[in-house]
């Protein structure tokens, strides 16, 4: 059915496949028939073949590798819900082997418009960390990005990811920490439990603690400053000066969280709740109590946890939770152990006030049908005697009673809290004692049994008659009784024998005998270590002197105490809590700190940055977008640094990549201006400095900061290789900068930066124009941007691929690098004229950019224009007449072009690595024309940088038949090194190989389609003649280029 | 976070299962059964079970255990929440959540939980989201599908998610603007043998049906806003104005959603309006023993009691009984002991009441607990706390309303089983007098309870009128 043509069949067949899955059924031999769907058009049976990916990618890798070129392109999709599904199951398709995908597309969705996108991506650094921990650090990075997120939709998931990845990197959260205070409230609820519990930890390392203040009195003080006058507070805060006063922020977070006690989901409520335990002084915590006890009206599971908690509370602060004491009355209908936690709390809350009202409380529980329940109560009973003094006569006037009681159980429990308490009380008992004694005849349960005879050995000088007595019966029974009541019988016969030989010593002795025989060697054991202490031989040591003091030692009583009493050391309301053992994952608590760490660290200073922010305004107009646009492309600073001449050009220019920033960030729900610019403040002052100094060359600091921040980021983003480019052009000569920051290995400085600026500007302004359209392209996000798309019939990644994507991901390791281009040609061709194209005009242009649509594409920028006075509609390529093997990657149609509007759009050709023109017909809404493209060969390159050493290793094995050379006449203004570099870069798309000799330049590159490396070499002779060699496998290219070549140096 | 998902019915069997991350085998369910094994009631499964290497979270509701396995630290509340969140998207989707509609509708189910979690952290749970990202199936959209080949499945991402009132979707419209709000209170109480109020509680929700042309903005406000001692909200009601004004002022989500839900303060004596007069006695001679129970009005302001469900556990003693109601239909189950009694309307002229006698295992002393009565009862349009809603118009809003008054507003039953909070109970009674046993000694009881008394008196009462008042408010224009 899946290889059905009809989409209801094959829907079919995939909602019987889903039902297989969800039955734990194994679904996973139609895994190449299913993902074969992947990219069906209908939604449903593309979601459904998501589920089925997502469940069984992980053991079929191979095959899964089949849907990620889907994935890819539908991460371009313009529908953002298709983006972050797209995102969402290649994320989840957990194989190794993508992990590089992953992290491009990750990184391009945390910058993408929707921040439902940018949810998605925050979900999906999870994924990819606990697939591959390696990637933490780049994680991170892009955490710290996410961080900065103000969505509300955004936030939640990141301080998870956050919190998976790196919970010990505090110093993210500085900056944010007061964002996602005042945040906090409009957070979808999940969230706000995950980033509660992440302040909680927060504020534990950041702020001191409130608690040192003994008396309540300063705390109100506290509470008062808050919200009085100016001058009232100033007054006071003399008088609170000395003691404790809270940080700000610290009040912040405690004022933001109250209002989400009243939060429908439990969860939140219970994070509010400890939160407050954890951070609130003592008087404040209070106001939590009231919204955990209507907790306590929702379901079993939830009154569960909430009712551990409160136990553990309760224990700390009874005060906090007294006043509700009836809310924990026990109902019959309640489960059992929702009645023992509640009793548990009873139990923690009693005291001289309320026991008699609890006592007549626990004097029905007793009752109960619910016998475990019953012999619990009869536990709190004992510790409440213990407890409070007042009352332990009544509780064990009451307790005997009960041990008139028909069922066992409850018996047997009231002897051994009985037990337990006489032991506390070990003044005149007798009475109970002989009561006791009687007992033994019915009492069957084996602890109960053994209590008794504890008690009765302890005390057995109060009742010397019974004691003997009970001996006797014992030792008749003594061979049918359990372990631990015959141990038990051992000690009573030892201690009576001590104390009372003349009666029983041939009882014990009796006794002793069956124990020796005893199937049990404890109690073998035990016989033997007590017969050698108290029967007297003429062996016996020192020690059966004092055999009835250590018997009849005092023994200490034992304390009765919560059994929550050890859980308080784990963070309230978290999963260890409750199992009372740690968890995987469960992060400590830490204790405050003796001295807040600088609050400073949290300002993001608004009002600082804007007055930075006019003084540089008033400085230099251009400053301002610069400073804005920083933190997307940073070298945008180069350009804006070097051309300083240009100054109202490139003001101009960045305004209009100013406004689109804008947009953007509108469209996002927030504004960039003061968190971005404070957040780059540091560079920007840096760069700041730089550009008043007028200082062209570069830094190395700042180089490799860059490297360190920004690369990643540019790499990435389709605007910054356009920045690039025109940095690279803005300062032509300075073209190392651009491969400099690409790999360490280039290190090739290539002199003075004494390029004409006469040049420079003219080439600015030839190029103004096209940029400009350039980030309008951005903005619509056409450029499919740097991901590779893998070649959709590829089966598996083709090493070319992997190795694009390690060039890529960067990796400055690797022999051979694709780098960017040097150099943007700003030739443009013309493919139709305005007369013949009836008013539309089209002029094309190489762009250069690498890995645009694929990594056999040759990108090819076409600007249309129409200069008719109509609107021209759907502008799109039709027809296309192209040589074998050769192919296009359209561009999206244009819908509509008003008069005398341009736009530029871009699409990719794959020229097989020929200069065959490629024929196709360039479509509006009414009509059509015949357009070619022929590509001059220098275009069908793509620039590489390689160390000297390679270059010549490659060289090496490139010769003879690969080798074509000419020598040539180079005309005199040529023959500076700078100048031919320029020259050369401008012809052809290569990349500069740094070079150890004045006089020989390298450059090296590879063809689009099938990567053959293309190795050039000038040689400059004397007498202004040069040797052009060029080595490559592709001869016919080669001898192309080098006739390219020839007139580009000897021509003036 | 939560890594997959089991769910199991009744008799043990997993019949479902889903995985967020990698697929956690479903033998890890052992443990799970374990726990149940050793349980003796399904309520009574611990919802937090450790093992080895995962940890399960469990959330017991309509028949079936909603298993979640987690590995690393988080909030079991947050789990548990999630739990529930889920059943109750089922149960908005199919009606019932019963183990036959999962079944039934597995792939709606599956797409669904696919929508609400990712990589084991909530996504969209906001049941307006999701109705709109995969659509509930009903039979009309079955027919068309089937017919026109198009899906359940939305595919523009819901603009809900993306703007500042998430619950609500946008390009909502009706002919006829109606809204209702049913306040419905639970009194939940304790009482003794002697008829005496131990504790009593209220509890209220106001559950909403808001069906709304457009982005209305409602306002509400309490004639009595005192009484609402602890509140929780929707996330649509603003806090800010609540706090200050003590105002509801909220855009309402599309359909049915609970507004709040409040707490009146127990310091408030709540008046309980019925009473159950009893009078069991077991004789430790014979095998026979005496039952008999009246249940009456007091203080309804003149509505009439309704629903009543009178349930005993009787102790183990309680071989059989035979009884004659007055009214309604009575059960009692010789296994579990435990006698149910469907009384339904009380008439104020004549009580019901239910006699008879019960056989009691001979030979066995006679049972030294006495049975709990449970009570629970409906009273239509009385809100017991006295709370009630003050209509206010709808300002801002487009399109005028229909200007709707309800009346009366059918009472829903909150969607758990109706008696879940209902406990009435008993009181201290008195102690027995000796038992069998002879003992020279009398025990004194640990309270003051009254020895005097020769036979236990059980006792009970209580209940949980729920009430209800609907207000509808007015409109503009």
């Amino acid at each position: 059915m899946l290889e059905s043509s009809k989409d209801s069949a094959k829907l079919d067949a995939m909602k019987r496949i889903v039902g297989m899955i969800a039955k734990g059924k194994n679904a996973s031999e139609l895994f190449p028939a299913v993902v074969k769907n992947v990219a069906s058009k209908n939604i449903e049976i593309k979601k459904l073949v998501y589920v089925y990916l997502m469940r069984y990618a992980e053991e079929q890798q191979d095959l899964a590798l089949l849907s990620i070129s889907t994935f890819q392109r539908a991460l371009k999709d313009p529908n953002q819900l298709i983006r972050a599904s797209a995102l969402r199951v290649l994320s989840s398709i957990r194989v190794p082997i993508i992990v590089p995908i992953m992290m491009l597309a990750i990184k391009e969705a945390s910058s993408d418009l929707s921040p439902y996108v940018r949810k998605n991506a925050a979900h999906a650094i999870q994924k990819l960390y606990s697939l591959d921990p390696e990637q933490k650090e780049m994680l991170i990075e892009v955490i710290e990005k996410l961080l900065k997120d103000r969505s509300t939709l955004v936030a939640g998931s990141v301080v998870m990811a956050f919190e998976e990845v790196c919970p010990d990197r505090i110093d993210l959260i500085h900056k944010n920490y007061r964002k996602l205070c005042n945040l906090l409230v409009d957070v979808e609820e999940w969230g706000q439990v995950v980033i509660i519990h992440m302040l909680t930890r927060y504020a534990r390392t950041q702020f001191v603690s409130p608690w040192k203040t003994d008396d309540d009195v300063v705390e109100e003080y506290n509470e008062n400053n808050f919200y009085e006058s100016d001058g009232e507070q100033k007054e006071k805060d003399r008088n609170v000066k000395k003691t404790y006063t809270m940080d700000p922020d610290h009040r912040l977070l405690l004022r933001n969280t109250k209002p989400l006690l009243q939060s429908r989901n439990a969860a939140v409520v219970m994070a509010v709740a400890q939160l407050y335990w954890h951070l609130a002084p003592k008087s404040e915590a209070g106001i939590v109590s009231k919204s955990l006890v209507r907790l306590l009206r929702s379901n079993r599971e939830v009154q569960y946890i909430v009712l551990q908690n409160i136990a553990t509370m309760s224990i700390q602060r009874k005060g906090m939770f007294e006043p509700y004491l009836k809310s924990f009355y026990v109902r019959s209908t309640d489960p059992t152990m929702i009645k023992t936690l509640k009793l548990e709390i009873l139990t923690n809350l009693a005291n001289e006030a309320n026991i008699s009202t609890l006592l007549r409380e626990f004097q029905t529980y007793v009752k109960s049908q619910d016998k475990q329940f019953a012999a619990a109560t009869i536990q709190a009973i004992g510790r409440c005697a213990t407890n409070i003094t007042e009352v332990t006569d009544t509780c064990l006037n009451g307790l005997v009673c009960l041990l008139s009681n028909r069922d066992e159980t409850v018996v047997a429990e009231s002897v051994v809290v009985i037990k337990k308490l006489l032991q506390t009380q070990p003044a005149h008992h007798g009475e109970i004692i002989k009561h006791m004694a009687k007992l033994l005849d019915n009492i069957t349960v084996p602890v109960a049994r053994a209590s008794i005879l504890w008690l009765i050995g302890e005390y057995c000088e109060r009742v010397p008659k019974i004691a003997p007595d009970v001996l006797r019966k014992t030792a008749k029974s003594f061979t049918n009784e359990d372990d631990l009541v015959k141990l038990q019988i051992l000690n009573l016969g030892a201690k009576l024998y001590l104390t009372n030989s003349k009666q029983t010593k041939l009882l014990t002795q009796y006794v002793l005998n069956l124990g020796k025989y005893d199937q049990s060697y404890d109690i073998r054991d035990r016989t033997r270590f007590i017969r050698q202490l108290i029967v007297p031989n003429e062996k016996s040591g020192a020690l059966s002197k004092y055999a009835k003091k250590i018997f009849l030692a005092q023994k200490p009583a034992p304390l009765l105490e919560s059994p929550f009493k050890d859980r308080d050391h784990f963070q309230l309301g978290t999963l260890s809590h409750t199992l009372n053992s740690r968890a995987t994952g469960y992060l400590e608590l830490s204790d405050w700190p003796d001295v807040a760490p600088d609050p400073a660290v949290r300002n993001v200073e608004v009002a600082e940055s804007a007055k930075e922010w006019t003084a540089i305004l008033g400085k230099t107009k251009k400053e301002k977008p610069t400073e804005k646009f920083y933190s997307e492309s940073e070298e945008e600073e180069d350009e804006s640094a070097s051309t300083g001449a240009t100054e109202s050009e490139s003001g101009s220019e960045s305004e209009k990549e100013d406004k689109e920033e804008g947009s953007s960030d509108e469209s996002s729900g927030s504004s960039s201006s003061s968190e971005e610019s404070s957040d780059s403040e540091s560079d920007s002052k840096e760069s700041t400095a730089k550009k008043t100094s007028g200082a062209v060359k570069e830094s190395n600091a700042e180089e490799s900061k860059k490297k360190a921040k920004g690369i990643s980021k540019n790499r990435n983003t389709s605007s910054s290789s356009d920045t690039e480019s025109s940095s690279s052009e803005g300062s032509s000569s300075d073209s190392k900068s651009v491969s400099d920051s690409r790999s360490d290995s280039d290190s090739g400085k290539s002199g003075s930066a004494t390029s004409s600026k006469k040049e420079e500007k003219t080439a600015q302004d030839r190029k103004t124009p096209s940029k400009q359209d350039v980030f309008l392209l951005d903005l619509d996000d056409f450029y499919p941007v740097t991901t590779p798309v893998a070649v959709p019939t590829a089966a598996v990644l083709s090493p070319s691929l992997t190795a694009d994507l390690e060039g890529l991901s960067l990796s400055g390791s690797s022999v051979i690098d694709v780098t960017t281009q040097v150099f943007v040609p700003t030739k443009t061709h013309e493919m139709l004229h305005r007369m013949t194209g009836k008013g539309l005009s089209a002029h094309y242009h190489f762009s250069r950019q690498p890995d645009m649509f694929g990594d056999h594409m040759v990108p090819v920028q076409v600007t249309v224009t129409n200069t008719t006075d109509q609107k021209i509609e759907n502008i799109h390529i039709g027809e296309k007449k192209l040589p074998l093997g050769m192919r296009i990657h359209e561009f999206n149609p244009i819908e509509c072009l008003e008069p005398g509007g341009s736009v530029t759009v871009s699409m990719g050709i794959d020229f097989c690595d020929s200069t065959q023109t490629a024929s196709f017909q360039l479509c509006t809404k009414d009509d059509h024309f015949n357009v070619n493209i022929q590509p001059p060969v220098g275009e069908l390159l793509l620039p590489v940088t390689m160390s000297e050493k390679d270059f010549k290793k490659e060289q090496g094995m490139l010769t003879g038949m690969n080798e074509t050379s000419a020598t040539i006449a180079v005309a005199p203004q040529n023959s500076t090194s700078l100048v031919i570099i320029e020259k050369v870069v401008k012809a052809a798309n290569l990349g500069v190989v740094p070079s150890g000799q004045d006089n020989i330049h390298r450059f090296a590159a590879k063809t689009v389609h099938s990567g053959s490396l293309m190795l050039v070499t000038v040689e400059l002779k004397e007498s202004s003649t040069a040797q052009l060699i060029i080595n490559t496998e592709k001869t016919v290219i080669g001898s192309v280029l080098l006739r390219e070549l020839k007139p580009v140096l000897s021509q003036g | 976070m939560i890594h997959s998902l089991f769910l199991i019915n009744a008799s043990g069997d997993i019949f479902l299962e889903k995985h967020w991350k990698s697929a956690v085998s479903r033998s890890v369910c052992d443990y799970f059964f374990e726990a149940q094994e050793r349980a003796s009631e399904a309520e009574n499964v611990p919802p937090v079970i450790p093992t080895p290497h995962h940890c399960l979270l469990s959330v017991y509701r309509h028949k079936i255990f909603f298993v979640a396995v987690i590995q690393s630290e988080v909030p079991p509340l947050f789990v548990i929440e999630f739990l529930h969140r889920v059943v109750d998207t089922f149960q908005d989707y199919f009606g019932v959540c019963s183990e036959v509609m999962i079944k039934d509708n597995v792939v709606v189910v599956y797409e669904v939980l696919e929508e609400m979690l990712d990589n084991g952290f909530p996504l969209a749970t906001e049941s307006n989201i999701l109705k709109e990202l995969i659509k509930p199936p009903t039979i009309l959209r079955t027919v068309v599908n089937t017919i026109t080949g198009s899906t359940n499945v939305g595919d523009q991402l819901p603009t809900g998610q993306l703007s500042v009132v998430p619950w609500r979707r946008t390009g909502v419209k009706y002919t006829n603007n109606e809204a209702y709000f049913d306040v419905i209170e639970e009194i939940d109480a304790i009482i003794d043998k002697s008829g005496s109020t131990i504790t009593a509680e209220i509890q209220g929700v106001i559950d909403a049906c808001v069906k709304l042309t457009g982005m209305p903005d409602l306002t509400l406000s309490f004639m009595n806003p005192r009484l609402l001692d602890d509140v929780s909200f929707h996330p649509c009601v603003r806090f800010k104005r609540w706090e200050s004004e003590r105002i509801l002022s909220f855009i309402p989500p599309d359909g049915n959603f609970r507004l709040l839900s409040y707490h009146v303060s127990a310091q408030n004596l709540v008046a309980i309006p019925v009473y159950v007069k009893h009078n069991i006695s077991f004789r430790d001679s014979s095998s026979l023993g005496r039952f008999e129970i009246t249940v009456g009005p007091k203080q309804t302001m003149g509505k009439t009691i309704e629903g009543v469900m009178v349930t005993s556990q009787m102790p183990k003693g309680v071989l059989n009984m035979s009884l004659t109601p007055s009214q309604g239909t009575h059960i009692f189950d010789p296994v579990t002991k435990l006698l149910s009694w469907d009384v339904g309307k009380i008439n104020p002229q004549k009580l019901p009441s239910l006699k008879g006698s019960m056989n009691l295992q001979a030979g066995t002393s006679k049972p030294d607990e006495n049975p709990t009565i449970n009570l629970q009862f409906k009273i239509q349009q009385l809100a017991i706390s006295g709370m009630s809603l003050r209509p206010q118009p709808i300002p801002q809003l487009m399109i005028p309303i229909r200007c709707i008054r309800s009346s009366f507003i059918q009472t829903r039953g909150p969607p758990e089983s109706p008696c879940r909070e209902v406990p009435g109970e008993r009181r201290a009674a008195g102690h027995q007098a000796v038992p069998a046993g002879a003992e020279p000694a009398q025990p004194r009881p640990l309270g003051a309870g009254d020895p005097d008394h020769e036979e236990a008196e059980p006792s009970q009462r209580g209940g949980c009128p729920r009430c209800s008042r609907g207000n509808a408010e007015a409109c503009t224009q």
